[in-house]
């Protein structure tokens, strides 16, 4: 079989039941395989009592393969899938909180934060609140020259969130399939 | 009509509602609802009260072993869960059913490291197969219900029920529940018929196939349809030590044993065929030695019911996903009926090798102290090859594997994937239970019969009729040998000073015998046999022995030492 060796940034997308404690299940996988979880996003997804974890983690094609089969061994893991960037469209969000006497002082905060496309959502004497969206290289580029210029009070940036470029939605056909076997084991009792 | 009761006594219906008849337990502070309950069903819900909670479990492990159904432990919270530990991780990488019932302080303490509280689910997550706090009586029925589905199907494994006290203590309407589909778990996956036909086709193109034979066909009951598929194709085939009992000892395709300690045919051939056929066994590194030279030459075929179980260890070529009782039905449908004769009598000069160098140096000795391998025969012989065995780890264990015959299925109760010590008394007091008409006939080791040697309180209460042959050798027997192969000689901590085991079992009125002289061992062993309930035959093993053939850890699994 051929396989990717090189280590890349894999996105794992894992569909859940909603319970307790299935969180650490998932990332007991990583830490047993020593892979580090570079971002993480749990929330409930589009289909009715199911939740979507998205993680992303650097590693070769074949661990990102035994990561997921062992993510879905777990009872209550309804689907488990790994993607690289071009199979997604991937988005994060970042917040500044920059000293607004800076920003007054050094017009060029002001310009860098516009240049980026980012957005001001808060203003008063002592600082401004920035919000930004993009993938992870325009956030840490806007990071990076705001840092320069000696403005940044806190810097928070989300996990990745994304969505697959498949024309195929995997998780409402495993879960059709599902209830085509619920019914069938019905039947047949 | 429903009628209010407690969730202790909702536990007790529901487990009957399960058909478990027998319980492994001890009780304490937590559970002490339950066992409460207990008393008014000790008729239909026999609990066997174990010594340590070790004992449970393992005794569950070997209840479920034997019989096939879901063995069960109750033990109490915090310390009671915890010593339940290493059997549950036991039966997660041996795939033993399993529910384990914890008691569990009450919802309003938990988090308040309230006394003999601990974090169960979270402990035991990672090594079981399902863990789960029941924390209302009205979760009881549903819970117990959905353990045993998940313990019991797929790929069976062991189920923690963490029991919180109020859960135990509240009244509830009580129905009895049944669970047999959950969206997220697919325990029985459709058989695709299109890698049956490529497996079909790569199978029938061979000229040199070779079969390995898992636990899997154990656990699918699938020995007759991997009989039936052996035959029509005439595959030779091997089998790991959980394997063992899935086809006779004896059967003409059946070529001994792989792996470390396993038959040097078996192991050379795993690297001469040209298709590999897996099946219900998960390529452990004591299986396939060197991943980098293992099978390179051959086409794998892997079948399992566990698909993260594929390319695991070893990449394969093709995965045939499933019951091994369905897979192996249908392939032997498409597979040509043919002779590989050239390619088994190949095995021939390697069985010879091994007997002439290993094998009737272990079984007949001329003097000299008594070896393992010939107890261990004359045992299996002296049971009409037809009983159980039951193993520590160990030296024991490997001559066990090595020189018992099995001529029934479900005959191996030996902890494989975790290699517990102190595993084998308990565990062989379950398979009393799990089959009490067989000869259940426990190899142990005088290391591993220390590490839960308080079960013998166990076979006394019980007249559990455990046959515990002791291979006494005064050593922690494989440590010393891989000190002797690879650490120079150096015997650190590995000499054991023992103590009367003859006068440990009068105490427990367990009648004993030692045997020291080979000429006594035929008339030791038969009235270890005749004598109904338990038996302590203790042998007085050659100290320094060692378990031959041997693949070196992190060796190519071909290249076997045949002497030291």
């Amino acid at each position: 079989m051929e396989q990717d060796t090189t280590t890349k940034l894999y996105t794992f997308l894992i569909y859940s039941e909603n319970v307790p404690g299935l969180l650490s299940q998932i990332t007991a996988v990583f830490t047993r395989r020593q892979v580090n979880i570079e971002s993480l996003n749990v929330c409930a997804s589009s289909t009715p009592g199911a939740h979507k974890y998205t993680v992303t983690a650097n590693c070769d094609e074949r661990m990102a393969r035994i990561l997921t089969s062992q993510i879905e061994k777990r009872i209550e893991v309804l689907q488990a899938h790994f993607y690289t960037d071009d199979q997604l469209f991937i988005n994060e969000t970042a917040l500044f909180k920059l000293s607004t006497p800076v920003m007054l002082k050094n017009p060029d905060v002001g310009r860098m934060v516009r240049f980026h496309n980012a957005r001001i959502i808060e203003v008063n004497n002592t600082y401004t609140v920035v919000e930004i969206t993009g993938i992870t290289n325009d956030i840490l580029s806007l990071f990076d020259t705001l840092k320069t210029m000696d403005c940044v009070l806190q810097f928070v940036r989300s996990g990745r969130i994304c969505i697959t470029k498949s024309r195929v939605e995997h998780l409402d056909e495993y879960l059709a399939a599902r209830e085509v076997k619920r019914a069938s084991s019905c039947k047949s009792k | 009509m429903t009628e209010k009761i407690t969730g202790a006594e909702a536990m007790m219906r529901a487990l009957e509602h399960e058909g478990v008849d027998v319980l492994f337990g001890y009780p304490g502070g937590s559970i002490m609802p339950t066992y409460d309950a207990l008393y008014d069903h000790k008729k239909t819900l026999n609990h066997i009260l174990v010594r340590h909670e070790q004992g449970a479990v393992h005794a569950a492990q070997g209840y479920a072993r034997v019989s096939g159904k879901v063995g069960c432990a109750i033990v109490t919270s915090g310390p009671g869960a915890t010593n339940t530990v290493t059997g549950i991780a036991d039966a997660m990488i041996d795939s033993t059913p399993m529910v384990v019932i914890c008691g569990q302080v009450g919802v309003a303490m938990l988090g308040t490291d309230a006394f003999q509280e601990v974090d169960v689910v979270g402990v035991t997550s990672p090594i079981s197969k399902w863990s789960y706090q029941i924390r209302r009586a009205e979760d009881v029925a549903w819970a117990v219900a959905r353990a045993f589905f998940i313990a019991k199907s797929g790929r069976p494994g062991p189920v923690v029920l963490d029991f919180a006290k109020n859960a135990q203590t509240g009244m509830v309407d009580y129905e009895p529940a049944t669970v047999d589909f959950i969206r997220s778990y697919d325990p029985e996956p459709d058989v695709n018929m299109t890698d049956i036909e490529r497996a079909a086709k790569m199978i029938n193109n061979s000229v040199k196939p070779f079969v390995l034979v898992g636990q899997g066909v154990e656990l699918g009951e699938a020995q007759e349809e991997l009989r039936v598929f052996l035959e029509k194709a005439d595959i030779p085939c091997g089998t790991t030590f959980l394997g063992l009992s899935a086809i006779p000892s004896d059967h003409r395709l059946n070529m001994g044993i792989l792996g470390m300690h396993g038959n040097l045919g078996p192991n050379v051939m795993t690297n001469q065929c040209d298709v590999l056929i897996a099946i219900g066994m998960r390529f452990d590194d004591r299986v396939t030695g060197n991943l980098a030279t293992y099978a390179k030459q051959a086409k794998i075929i892997h079948f399992d019911i566990d698909p993260a179980e594929f390319n695991k260890n070893v990449p394969v070529h093709l995965t045939v996903l499933g019951n091994c009782k369905d897979t192996l039905a249908a392939i032997t449908k498409l597979v040509d009926e043919t002779k590989h004769t050239a390619w088994i009598e190949g095995f021939k000069p390697y069985a010879e090798k091994e007997y002439n160098k290993v094998i009737d140096k272990a079984l007949h000795p001329k003097e000299g102290p008594l070896l393992m391998g010939e107890v261990v025969r004359k045992v299996s012989e002296a049971a009409n090859n037809e009983g159980i065995m039951v193993t520590d780890v160990g030296q024991n264990q490997l001559m066990a594997c090595r020189y018992f015959k099995f001529t029934k299925h479900r005959s191996v109760v030996t902890s494989g994937g975790l290699g517990t010590m102190g595993y084998g008394l308990p565990a062989a007091i379950g398979a009393t239970f799990g089959a009490p008409d067989r000869t259940v006939c426990l190899f142990v080791g005088d290391g591993g019969l220390q590490m839960t040697i308080q079960e013998l309180g166990t076979i006394m209460e019980q007249g559990a009729p455990v046959k515990i042959i002791l291979l006494n050798n005064n050593f922690l027997g494989n440590v010393r040998q891989w000190q002797e192969m690879f650490f120079a000689h150096r015997y650190s901590f590995t000499p054991m000073v023992n103590p009367n085991y003859e006068l440990i079992a009068q105490g427990y009125g367990i009648p004993a015998k030692t045997v020291i002289e080979r000429g006594d061992l035929d008339a030791a062993i038969a009235e270890m046999l005749a004598t109904p309930g338990p038996y302590l035959l203790q042998c007085a093993i050659k100290e320094e022995d060692n378990v031959l053939p041997m693949t070196p850890p992190g060796a190519n699994i071909d290249e076997m030492l045949l002497e030291v």
